[in-house]
């Protein structure tokens, strides 16, 4: 494992991109943010440019509208940056699948590190998934 | 001599056009225009809604947007009940009063989320994190009575799909206890402190003439002197049997906005009080097994005001047309009036003010109106009025120190 | 509160083609379309009423546009139904220019079912894709092969 990818596991800054989402999961993913769970504490930072991302959490369905822009941020932000898929949509569409509006998973468009399923996942969930991504990547060498 | 590195505050790609949802054009520090450019979370609900049966609807439309996660079903399922003679002809009673606990449990989550947002983009984040802090206990009833935090699957045409136990109530009401002294503190901050009131004291007004032409609904309506509420113009579950009251105000700028959310909050807390007093024992779901053929509108006072549906059914166990309008989709148009005037500093907490979909607050551009260049993004613009406040916070106690 | 539709029954008189009573709430009745402008301002401006959207549907006869108003002071919803048989060409007058909470609602129909708006200051898409194909209208039924 290379330098720059161990670093980014001791502290890990993250950047939401919603696709089309309902906002649930987008709101759980703020409260891991708030002093129940406290993620801050980890070093796991909410940014507020895809610049500085080491991680990117997209949510949503996969609107149409909402896809050319998510493709953009993924190209703006420093590799290496895993690829997070929180909530059902993310992970299939859920029910929104048969949508005239919706276009293909998230999966078939971006490479997905870690897909934390739920409707949404509980802010419990979704740390569980950055540890078990984080540990992954520091186990591989 | 040294060199002075310039960062600039701007698109990080130049080429990057991706529409923003809220595009605001200005002049120097003024906002002149905006463009509102929506359908990032349109996923064609109407049209799935024609190939699901009856019961799956609900939970389709539960989706449609996860903060009002229990007024678009609460709205559908009435909207059929319109078809089948009236809720409250056909719903037990049991559960005319459990579906007011969750549709007003549902509504102190959405106002403290709003606050703490509101706290956030005004750059007084503890308010953003107390409010948040307070807004768990209310999910975790949700999680013991529903059995989730969000989308909590409890409507059905005809009834309610669980039950609230005996044993539960008791926590229920201790919840309730320890929320009213958080709320009293929001409303003394809010009230008390120069600072937040010069922050949002007449910002963002949006008159009673503009409230009516732009048909806004919920509390961006009653700040602005429209007295329209659903739950007393036309009553829903057990609303016409219980004490409360309609909170208006006047100015119609972002502090009645808040005001109006702060107030309801009490509101909210004896409401439930009530229910669980008044509650009596029986069954919960009346088994509907047919809809017949018909037209049936429903609507429910959603935290951010009116959501409406309506129902077309041929007699058959699909409906042939769904037609959905959230209230955002009335008070979001309104920014066209209610941000337009103000400055980039006030942009963001105006926008919110209406209580929009969180992701749709992130989605602002700031466009410089002579060279339609685009100079900041919503984050930017969140730091511009978190700044702003720094400065009124300095100005203020230089005045006292004078 | 019988007065609103008393009041409406005498100002439109014959214009009203149907006149339902579905229940003591939700009252419909139906128009020619070309009498759409002047009911909605009526309603609007004279009767004081609240526009909360409206509704449309692709239906054999036509496309049927449901204009949905309440009178919050009742809690009652008048619903005025107009029929645009012509599905070649639909079109119908707006109400945008009455007030304008109507523009995006109005916009959603002509995006969503390809009925044009005459006098719509705004007709542009709101809610597809830029790169949505031009003549799909995800609402409207397809025709059965």
């Amino acid at each position: 494992m290379d330098l720059k990818t161990r670093a980014l596991t001791k502290s890990i800054w993250v950047f939401h991109v919603s696709a089309g989402s309902c906002n649930n999961c987008d709101i759980e993913i703020l409260d891991c943010f708030t002093p129940r769970f406290d993620v801050e504490r980890f070093g796991i930072q909410l940014v507020g440019s895809v610049r500085h991302a080491d991680a990117l959490l997209i949510t949503g369905a996969m609107n149409r509208k909402a896809v050319p822009r998510m493709k953009k941020i993924y190209a703006q932000a420093p590799k290496p940056c895993v690829v997070v898929a929180v909530g059902q949509c993310a992970l299939s569409q859920h029910m929104f699948r048969d949508s005239y509006n919706v276009g293909e998973p998230l999966d078939k468009i971006l490479p997905v590190d870690l897909y934390v399923p739920g409707c949404p996942p509980k802010p419990e969930a979704i740390i569980a998934g950055i540890v078990k991504l984080v540990n992954k990547i520091r186990n591989k060498k | 001599m040294s060199h002075k590195v310039i960062v600039p505050i701007g698109p990080y790609h130049p080429l990057q056009e991706e529409p923003e949802f809220f595009q605001l054009y200005v002049e120097g520090e003024k906002v002149v225009d905006i463009d509102i450019i929506i359908g990032y979370g349109h996923r064609g609900i109407e049209k799935l809604s024609e190939g699901k049966h009856f019961d799956q609807v609900a939970f389709l439309v539960e989706r449609i947007c996860g903060i009002c996660s229990s007024s678009h079903p609460y709205a559908y399922v009435l909207a059929v009940e319109d078809i089948l003679g009236g809720e409250a002809n056909v719903v037990p009673e049991r559960a005319l009063y459990i579906r007011t606990i969750i549709d007003e449990l549902q509504r102190i989550h959405s106002h403290l989320l709003w606050l703490g947002l509101a706290g956030h983009f005004i750059g007084y984040n503890t308010v953003w994190m107390w409010a948040w802090k307070y807004r768990e206990p209310v999910l975790d009833m949700f999680e013991m009575i529903t059995g989730n935090r969000n989308n909590y699957a409890m409507f059905k045409v005809g009834g309610v799909r669980r039950d609230i136990k005996d044993e539960d109530i008791p926590i229920l009401e201790k919840t309730l206890d320890e929320l009213v002294p958080a709320v009293d503190m929001f409303r003394g901050a809010v009230m008390d402190d120069p600072v937040i009131k010069a922050r949002l004291k007449g910002i963002g007004i949006l008159t009673k003439e503009q409230a009516i032409d732009w048909c806004v609904v919920g509390p961006t309506a009653r700040a602005s002197g429209v007295n329209i509420d659903v739950r007393r113009d036309e009553p829903y579950g057990v609303f016409d049997r219980i004490d409360w009251n309609v909170i208006v105000e006047k100015d119609g700028d972002v502090f009645a906005k808040t005001i109006v959310r702060i107030l309801e909050l009490y509101e909210s807390v004896s409401i439930i009080r009530q229910c669980l007093d008044k509650m009596p024992k029986g069954e919960i779901d009346a088994d509907i097994k047919e809809v017949p053929p018909g037209e049936g509108i429903g609507r429910v006072e959603a935290p951010r005001g009116e959501c409406f549906h309506y129902i077309k059914s041929d007699g058959t166990n699909r409906p042939i047309r769904h037609k959905i309008r959230a209230p955002s989709y009335m008070n979001v148009a309104s920014n066209k009036v209610g941000a337009v005037g103000g400055t980039i500093s006030d942009a963001t907490i105006t926008l919110a003010a209406v209580d929009p979909c969180y992701c749709c607050t992130e989605r602002v551009a700031v466009i410089r109106k002579a060279n339609n260049k685009k100079i900041m993004n919503g984050w930017d613009l969140i730091r511009l009025s978190q700044e702003k406040t720094n400065k009124l916070k300095e100005g203020l106690s230089n005045a006292r120190d004078k | 509160m019988d007065n609103m539709r008393d009041k409406i029954k005498e100002r439109l008189k014959d214009k009203i083609l149907e006149w339902q009573d579905n229940s003591s709430k939700r009252i419909y009745f139906t128009l020619d379309k070309k009498d759409i402008f002047e009911t909605v301002r009526f309603l609007f401006k004279d009767l004081g009423l609240r526009f909360s959207t409206a509704s449309s549907i692709d239906t054999e006869k036509g496309f049927e546009i449901l204009y949905h108003f309440s009178f919050d002071k009742a809690g009652e919803f008048y619903s005025v139904r107009v029929l645009i048989e012509d599905k070649k060409h639909p079109q119908i007058d707006s109400i945008t220019p009455i007030f304008p909470g109507a523009e995006w609602i109005e916009r959603e129909i002509w995006e969503l079912l390809g009925i044009n708006f005459i006098g719509h200051p705004n007709l542009k898409r709101l809610l597809l894709a830029e790169d949505w194909p031009e003549g799909d209208y995800p609402l409207r039924n397809k025709d059965e092969p």
